[in-house]
């Protein structure tokens, strides 16, 4: 359980980082490590060349602009978890980032990583994908942004090129005092989800929802918007029945089948944690459902 | 291939090597410094058994390489142990059955260190969540979290002890 000998590389700046993957064969990205680093030493990755991140001072941090957050690809997930300004403006993102893997791989990881890495189960994209994040993708042609819902591309497969790497990640912000849910199930605290449900609720005074957000993750090889559940919500009171009928068409997609669980349990758990992230989200935007 | 200089701090003692770039943090403790405190379970980031503090934050040591811990400051189980004495949690997990073959100790240890040092009084659900990231096959948990929280208490009172 040792990885295959290779070059290693520790550039400081971005450009240099672009310069070094454009040039080098063979070469891959290291951001947290916590999921390449298993797969080297299983060695199910063999390169010959590591393009560490971590000096990338410039790639850390997190912005707060104009109905936006800016989230550097290799903060790491421990520090978005703790920021005081994503437990404000996007609790959802907290909240999950309880449920991925452990404090100590918290510690290193990085959102970039994971979103490049791009695990069907993986909770960060779902989190991504309901915020309608744009994926900034720099290389030595510069930097270009991909819609997310446009990132990834097959089973643990995104449209980055071998020599781009995501740079920062924009998360568009819904107004202050929406209520947010997440619900996963897996076998133990940490591991990944068999299915998962995010909700977004923005309701007006009058009880009416203004804006509706439900994505599914460990269903599809990337996360799913339930657009009919979101249609079904938008512009109707918030009770009860509508809930119901916004989970109902959570339990209408085609699930993966795999030796964890069926695709019929996945479709049975996508209506399940669907209701239930819902009612959360609706309770903590002030409406008991 | 991939030879690299390498300099870091472990238990406030610098060391100096020239290492395979492959050569993870845990191999590097054990076979390089010879700190063999730190245990290799896994070897995939499952099991915790190698968890260290990395700059004081844990860390599974191997899913680093070594080469990555340039310039940083490390701990091991090692450094959490008094001179010719134990630590206040090491004594806590002696009082309450909190080992028995001791292979994951040393990662226990080092998760709660971290977790005590941020949160000197967890809930018992706040010691469960932190120990999900470390496997013990012996105990059952139930006496590694009693250790926890008994150490938190007496860490508590000695605190009290001295500002008064």
């Amino acid at each position: 359980m040792k990885p295959a000998p290779f070059d290693y590389h520790a550039p400081r700046q971005l450009k240099e980082a672009a310069e070094l993957l454009a040039k080098l064969p063979n070469a891959k990205v290291l951001a947290g490590g916590q999921s390449l680093v298993p797969m080297m030493n299983f060695r199910y990755v063999i390169v010959d060349h590591l393009v560490d991140l971590n000096g990338l001072d410039e790639l850390r941090g997190i912005v707060v602009g104009d109905g936006r957050l800016r989230i550097g690809a290799m903060t790491r997930q421990r520090d978005i978890e703790t920021s005081p300004e994503i437990q404000r403006l996007c609790p959802l993102m907290a909240e999950a980032l309880r449920h991925v893997g452990h404090r100590q791989t918290r510690n290193r990881g990085t959102i970039g990583g994971s979103l490049a890495h791009a695990d069907p189960a993986a909770e960060l994209p779902a989190v991504c994908a309901a915020h309608d994040a744009i994926v900034h993708v720099a290389s030595v042609r510069g930097i270009r942004q991909i819609a997310f819902h446009e990132f990834g591309s097959g089973f643990m497969a995104t449209s980055l090129a071998p020599d781009e790497m995501i740079a920062a990640i924009d998360l568009q912000l819904w107004r202050q005092g929406h209520g947010y849910g997440f619900h996963e199930f897996a076998r133990r605290q940490g591991d990944f989800a068999l299915a998962g449900a995010v909700a977004l609720l923005d309701i007006g005074a009058d009880n009416v929802v203004r804006r509706a957000g439900l994505t599914l993750f460990g269903i599809a090889t990337s996360p799913v918007r339930v657009e009919a559940a979101e249609a079904r919500l938008t512009g109707q009171p918030l009770d009860a029945s509508a809930i119901r009928a916004a989970s109902a068409a959570a339990r209408q997609t085609e699930p993966i089948s795999d030796i964890h669980a069926s695709g019929e349990y996945r479709r049975h758990l996508a209506q399940v944690l669907s209701s239930r992230a819902l009612n959360d989200a609706a309770q903590r935007a002030g409406v008991q459902a | 291939m991939g030879r690299q200089a390498a300099r870091m701090n472990v238990n406030g003692k610098s060391y100096a090597r020239v290492i395979d770039a492959r050569l993870t943090l845990a191999d590097f403790l054990r076979h390089e410094i010879n700190l063999t405190g730190t245990h290799v379970g896994c070897e995939h980031g499952v099991c915790g058994a190698c968890t260290v503090l990395v700059d004081g934050r844990t860390a599974r040591s191997c899913l680093m390489f070594a080469v990555q811990a340039n310039g940083c400051e490390v701990t091991t189980v090692e450094g959490l142990t008094p001179e010719g004495k134990l630590s206040v949690l090491q004594q806590a997990f002696i009082d309450n059955h909190g080992l028995q073959c001791g292979f994951c100790t040393p990662g226990m240890l080092i998760t709660l260190t971290e977790l005590l040092r941020d949160t000197p009084d967890p809930s018992e659900q706040e010691v469960r969540e932190a120990l999900t990231g470390n496997l013990c096959r012996c105990t059952g948990y139930a006496g590694i979290v009693a250790a926890a929280l008994d150490a938190a208490r007496r860490l508590r009172d000695a605190d009290k002890q001295e500002t008064t």
